[in-house]
């Protein structure tokens, strides 16, 4: 996994899956589509504002709600790299390891990381630098079973791999 | 050392004897769920994965619930691609419109998700199988491609939060407004990657509806699994309906939990959430008053043949305020024939309430009842978060169905006793 650099777009707790992606988009599961609408219920502006390789920092229970898969693919096809919350609600939790967008669990990140801050992250460390300030800080790391499936690329991949043998 | 009840299930299913809160397990499955807007997901994804068949094709239920009847061309490419799926595969449980209903409403009724089972679900509120005493879980559509494919997912075990609810009910209050006082009490994410398990002599006593409805909104604290142990009415409910045997499993008395919560339950009112999150839970009389536009009775977590009657013994002879909406979703095809049966739809439709088919419809905003800016709606449904319904000007509120009934006749919220003649 490599090293990620990009642009902090912040969010408050408990951001849910109705705001990242509204159900009224949900009759398509086109990525692209999808992408345009994303975060669009709590900042109508983002799928304009928003471009490749920037990062998402929020507190409490990032993706409550539902279980829609639509959340983490919209935000992975509008271009974020990596999403760093205090904590993930659990289905979104799995769906971002499955489907391979990047996540990070830190309690700091929220309060150390401004909007608009540039920011390098070391995935495979999790590892997390504000290049502004220079601070320094650890996510909590995953356990070595689901850091297999992301090194895989996600749990199809996982699982194609298991099936063959 | 005791064992709770979500971990002996889970063992179960895992070949283990016994496991702890934080084990990562693969545990096989007895039955995944996908819908409309799930299923589709699912089923490219489980093409890549290069297995020619799914795993059991009587162990999967694939419902379009959502955008059904299909509201438009591109919900109806949707549950055309299940349907293309379905025929391949030889799926045994699709059920089409005229058949259907809201997935968690229809599963439990065809006696397809059981005691003692691992259930998953691509929709978060596959918790609901919980009542009946099943460990049953939202997850995402890759995972339900994972286990069509393999029969198995993976988990970690979680810790347990024990919920007892001491007491006897006042008139009025139900299931719904349990949960919605344990959500308030315990945050949107207080039961984070947690089972809760809901006992006590209160859960003894009610219905299975009222218990369905109490499982179905674990999620909304941020729980993993909502489970309450089966006993003489799970089994009752189970009598001529269970399609596989099953083994009721209960968790040891001494197992160590996490939290133990004991409530008090008799003086609880009727709760209200108040707009934007189901832990805003207030006892009813704190905002009665509050104007409405529209009210909604139905969903998967409160449009059941219970909540129906309750209703209905509310709106007999009455009519609905005005200037309110209110719009009655019996939750399956054999709920609304028994709705029809009792002379329930016949009270609604002259209590000037629209009736309509089984579908998801206004709860996730799809169709049937979508709010404009500005208007504010009550609905038993178990989401009000903003934009939830409509517009992200509106506003939801959510209770119980007999609030429900009480307000859409007053025009603004009320306790269903301020309504004439109802006491
Ligand atoms: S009724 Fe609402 S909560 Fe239940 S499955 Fe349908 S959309 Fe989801």
């Amino acid at each position: 996994m490599s090293l990620l650099r990009g642009k902090v777009w912040t969010f408050g707790n408990d951001i849910d899956t109705d705001a990242i992606i509204p159900a009224r988009y949900l009759n398509t599961s086109d990525p692209a589509e999808l992408a345009r609408h994303c975060m669009e219920d709590a900042d109508p502006d983002f799928p304009r504002k928003v471009s490749p390789g920037d990062i998402i920092v929020a507190g409490k229970n990032f993706g409550c709600g539902s279980s829609r898969e639509h959340a983490p693919l919209a935000l992975k096809e509008a271009g974020i790299a990596c999403v760093v919350a205090e904590s993930f609600a659990r289905i979104f939790y799995r769906n971002a390891i499955n489907i391979g967008l990047p996540i990070l669990e830190s309690p700091e990140a929220p309060e150390v990381l401004q909007e608009g801050s540039q920011v390098e992250i070391n995935l495979a460390e999790g590892e997390i630098t504000e290049l502004t300030g220079g601070r320094k800080f650890k996510a909590v790391s995953f356990p070595p079973f689901m850091q297999e499936i992301m090194a895989t690329g996600g749990l199809i991949n996982y699982i194609k791999g298991k099936v063959k043998k | 050392m005791g064992q709770t009840m979500a971990e002996k299930i889970l063992a179960r299913a895992t070949g283990k004897k016994a496991l702890s809160p934080g084990d990562l397990i693969n545990a096989r499955i007895d039955m995944a769920l996908g819908n409309d807007i799930t299923a589709p997901v699912a089923i490219r994804e489980f093409k890549k994965i290069g297995v020619e068949h799914v795993f059991d094709r009587e162990r999967i239920a694939l419902i379009p619930d959502h955008f059904t009847p299909n509201k438009d061309i591109q919900s109806a490419e949707q549950v055309n691609e299940i349907r293309r799926f379905v025929r391949e595969q030889e799926i045994v449980h699709f059920y089409e419109v005229g058949r259907m209903g809201v997935e968690h409403a229809l599963l439990p009724e065809l006696g397809l998700v059981l005691p003692g089972e691992v259930i998953i679900g691509a929709d978060s509120h596959t918790c609901t199988y919980g009542a009946l005493g099943a460990f049953a879980t939202g997850v995402g559509s890759t995972d339900l491609a994972a286990v069509m494919a393999t029969g198995e997912l993976w988990f970690k075990v979680p810790p347990t939060i024990r919920i007892v609810f001491k007491g006897r009910l006042a008139p009025w209050v139900g299931g719904k407004d349990l949960i919605l006082f344990t959500i308030g009490q315990l945050g949107v994410d207080g039961a984070r990657y947690c089972a809760l398990e809901f006992t006590g002599p209160v859960i003894g006593e009610l219905p299975m509806d009222g218990r369905l409805t109490i499982s179905n909104m674990a999620i909304e604290a941020g729980a993993k699994a909502g489970l309450i142990p089966p006993d003489k009415i799970t089994e009752e409910y189970l009598e001529g309906r269970a399609r596989r045997p099953y083994e009721i499993i209960l968790g040891d008395k001494d197992a160590p939990v996490l939290e133990n919560y004991e409530w008090e339950v008799d003086d609880l009112e009727p709760q209200v959430s108040l707009p934007s999150s189901p832990a805003n839970a207030r006892p009813v009389s704190e905002i009665s008053g509050t104007h409405l536009d529209q009210v909604v009775i139905g969903s998967c977590t409160n449009g059941r043949i219970d909540d129906l009657r309750v209703a209905a013994r509310i709106l007999k002879g009455k009519k609905v305020h005005p200037h309110v909406r209110l719009i009655v979703i019996p939750a399956t095809q054999a709920i609304y024939l028994q709705a029809l049966r009792e002379g329930l739809l016949e009270i609604f439709t002259e209590a000037e309430a629209a009736v309509s088919t089984p579908t998801c419809g206004p709860c996730l905003g799809g169709h049937m009842g979508i709010l404009a800016a500005g208007e504010t709606a009550l609905a038993t449904t178990n989401r009000n978060f903003v934009g939830r319904m409509g517009d992200t000007k509106s506003k939801i509120y959510l209770a119980g169905p007999a609030v429900a009934a009480a307000s859409a006749v007053a025009g603004c919220i009320v306790h269903p006793r301020e309504i004439k003649g109802v006491g």
